[in-house]
């Protein structure tokens, strides 16, 4: 392998990105795009609930209740309603998630000390946000009882007593528990590997529809230095993709980048190597530039989006799929991302997914070469 | 030593055999001309001696070296035109010029001077900067093999060089040629356009993945000193053709150009019949005269004759 012929290849290969501004203008677009798109419209954080409520007891203690949820963050008292068959018209119209349903006897009960009821109406119909308003309304309703039954108490006996239990939550490395910490390092992946399968696997497609790969061929280049040229002009856009999308997080998105910023530009760069090496091997499969790209998008980018962890959690997957995930590269490097951004970990704790990486991107490189040889005879 | 050493060699693509046990020699500075119809092999021939293609059977020698086990030596003596137009449109003359410089390992301190006398050679000088994509197609072959000569290579592969190529520009292409072989290079060339055949040394007419025959134009012609050719036109060609069809004394009728070609063994006796057959038909005689066979007249006869031995 010489470094002059592979260095002949990248600089043309340079050349037709320079010759083909749209191409250029879409690989530097796609992050940015999808930075915005992502970072703002996927949220998956779940605060401001819509609620409504029906108060048929009108009484100081049913307004007590309602003063809870309307002080939470997590809630969003939009209306009261007289007649409870709105509800369900306004929860149709999407207009709230949750109601609250106070009974004529509430106070009446509660100051007796008996059991009182409430309701809780939930629209399920996106189970997971349910699941989660559930959780804040119960751990609400807990406390609004528990700091009542304290009062008590305290008014029986005079004294001061504290909770038998204090629990205080925290959570480390995302405490803000902002998913958008947690999306950025992983869209990063994303990122890379469309670029990755949107410019490599039409590059030696390309070359066999236009029947250049013949004079190519003909020259004393071999296909190691083909297929690593080709690599090195589309691993500087990649790389610059990468920058992009390390600022718009950090600076725009403001996403804490604990760990250092060269080692996540070095394990960039790792990964970009196996994901271009996979675009080159579908182009080097396939002669027809339609046929690569569409193999280049079903196989490396939905993947990365759908079985790497990044917004669907690889637990809650069947057995059969969790094993799939085991071979899709983004995997391993959005575990880096994560550990590098929001830990501040060293490379020692990732040696796992980096042995991967660099194994993935030689066995695909091998390929590809190898590919590019047996198509010849 | 030969340039080009060719022995036994067969290529099949599946059933389908597509190059027929050929053997021929080229010597140093000749320029060899493979000659066929549509699907003949002459590509499938270029490919396995560029070592593009493994033959499947058979031997082939260029500079001396293996064309399987020495590929890679090869491609360092070769250049190579492929018969589609295969360079980067959306490059410029210059820079395909360096990007195969760069490929073929042309040592640094040769490349500008390389590329500056390519460029010149080509008339391509003054469009340096130019997009391939704007240049006229005669212009494009001369870059191809500008591009195919950059590092000097002694022998050449030029498939169908001159193809959609205006007449004028096809003259200029085969000066470059000759002045190449002049040079004392080798030079492999196929070609569909039967004059161009005169301008070989020596001519291996190809068909059906056979060579029928192989010799100097000149002798290919002489090879055909028991018959003589007529060129006939006349004011309505197709009924001439009907008439002559059927006339006993014309073995053969291939048209030509304005007119047609007509062989005869003696011509003085069929061009008196001819001349009765067609006035009977109230066709008048604007030319009629004895003429030199054309290349295609001559392949057509070897094929011919190819085809009486083997019955
Ligand atoms: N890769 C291939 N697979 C199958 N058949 C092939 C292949 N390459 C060539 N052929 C067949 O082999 C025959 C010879 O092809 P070749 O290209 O050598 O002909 P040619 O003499 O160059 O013809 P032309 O004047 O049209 O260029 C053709 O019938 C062609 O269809
Ligand atoms: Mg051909």
């Amino acid at each position: 392998m010489t470094w002059r012929r592979t260095w002949a290849m990248a600089r043309k290969e340079f050349l037709h990105i320079r010759r083909d501004p749209r191409s250029l203008l879409l690989a530097l677009a796609v992050p940015i795009v999808l930075l915005l798109l992502f970072g703002y419209a996927l949220r998956l954080d779940v605060d401001r609930i819509p609620m409504l409520v029906f108060d048929a007891d009108g009484s100081p203690q049913s307004r007590n209740l309602i003063a809870r949820f309307a002080g939470s963050r997590f809630f969003d008292v939009v209306g009261m309603v007289e007649d409870p068959a709105r509800i369900r018209r306004e929860m149709d119209r999407q207009r709230c998630l949750l109601a609250l349903v106070i009974p004529p006897d509430y106070s009446r009960r509660w100051l007796r000390g008996e059991r009182a009821s409430i309701q809780l109406i939930l629209d399920g119909s996106d189970s997971n946000t349910a699941s989660i308003a559930l959780g804040y309304a119960e751990a609400l309703l807990r406390e609004h009882v528990g700091s009542w039954q304290m009062s008590v108490l305290r008014r029986a006996t005079g004294v001061m007593v504290n909770p038998p239990v204090d629990v205080r939550v925290r959570v480390w490395y995302n405490s803000e528990l902002r998913s958008r910490n947690y999306i950025v390092p992983g869209l990063i992946a994303i990122i890379l590997m469309i670029i990755a399968a949107l410019l490599a696997s039409l590059t030696l497609a390309r070359e066999w529809e236009m029947g250049t790969m013949e004079q190519l061929l003909s020259t004393p280049v071999r296909p190691s230095e083909i297929v690593l040229g080709k690599m090195l002009a589309f691993f500087a856009i990649g790389l610059l993709d990468m920058l992009i999308a390390l600022l718009v997080g950090v600076v725009f998105f403001r996403v804490p980048l604990r760990g250092d910023p060269l080692l996540v530009l070095l394990m960039g760069g790792l990964f970009l190597f196996g994901a271009l090496g996979w675009g080159v091997l579908i182009s080097a499969l396939v002669r027809s530039q339609v046929l690569a790209y569409q193999l280049g998008v079903l196989t490396s980018f939905l993947p990365a989006f759908l079985l790497s962890g990044f917004i669907f959690a690889i637990e809650n997957m069947p057995p059969v799929v969790q094993a799939v995930t085991y071979l899709v590269p983004a995997r391993y490097f959005i575990v880096i991302l994560r550990g590098l951004f929001l830990k501040g970990v060293g490379v020692e704790l990732l040696v796992g997914e980096v042995a991967f990486l660099i194994a993935y991107a030689a066995v695909v490189f091998g390929l590809a070469t190898r590919c590019l040889q047996r198509r010849l005879a | 030593m030969w340039a080009i050493e060719v022995e036994d060699v067969v290529k099949r693509f599946g059933e389908f055999v597509a190059v027929d046990r050929i053997s021929f020699r080229v010597r140093r500075g000749e320029i060899f001309g493979l000659l066929g119809p549509n699907g003949a092999g002459k590509s499938t021939t270029i490919r396995i001696l560029c070592g593009l293609l493994a033959p499947t059977s058979g031997r082939a020698r260029v500079d001396g070296l293996d064309v399987v086990t020495q590929a890679e030596q090869v491609k360092r003596r070769i250049g190579y035109m492929s018969q589609r137009f295969s360079l980067y449109e959306d490059l410029t003359v210059e820079e395909n010029v360096e990007l195969f410089s760069g490929l073929y390992g042309v040592p640094r301190e040769r490349r500008r001077q390389r590329q500056q006398e390519v460029l010149e050679m080509a008339g391509l000088t003054a469009w340096r900067r130019r997009l391939v994509r704007a240049l006229p197609g005669g212009w494009k072959q001369r870059l191809a093999l500008g591009c195919a000569l950059v590092h000097e290579p002694p022998i050449l592969f030029l498939d169908e060089p001159t193809s959609g190529v205006d007449p004028i520009a096809r003259r200029q292409f085969w000066d470059m040629i000759v002045r190449l072989s002049e040079a004392g290079r080798t030079i492999l060339v196929t070609t569909h356009y039967m004059d161009e055949a005169a301008y070989c040394h020596r001519l291996a007419l190809m068909d059906r993945g056979r060579i029928v025959a192989l010799d100097a134009p000149a002798a290919l012609a002489r090879s055909l000193a028991s018959v003589a050719f007529l060129h006939l036109e006349s004011s309505d060609l197709w009924e001439s053709l009907k008439v002559l069809e059927r006339e006993a004394s014309v073995e053969r009728v291939t048209l030509f150009g304005a007119g047609v070609h007509l062989r005869v063994r003696d011509p003085e006796r069929a061009r008196e019949r001819i001349q009765r057959a067609l006035h009977a038909r109230g066709i008048t005689i604007s030319r009629l005269d004895v003429v030199a066979p054309s290349m295609e007249d001559v392949f057509v006869a070897v094929i011919e004759g190819g085809e009486r031995n083997e019955r």
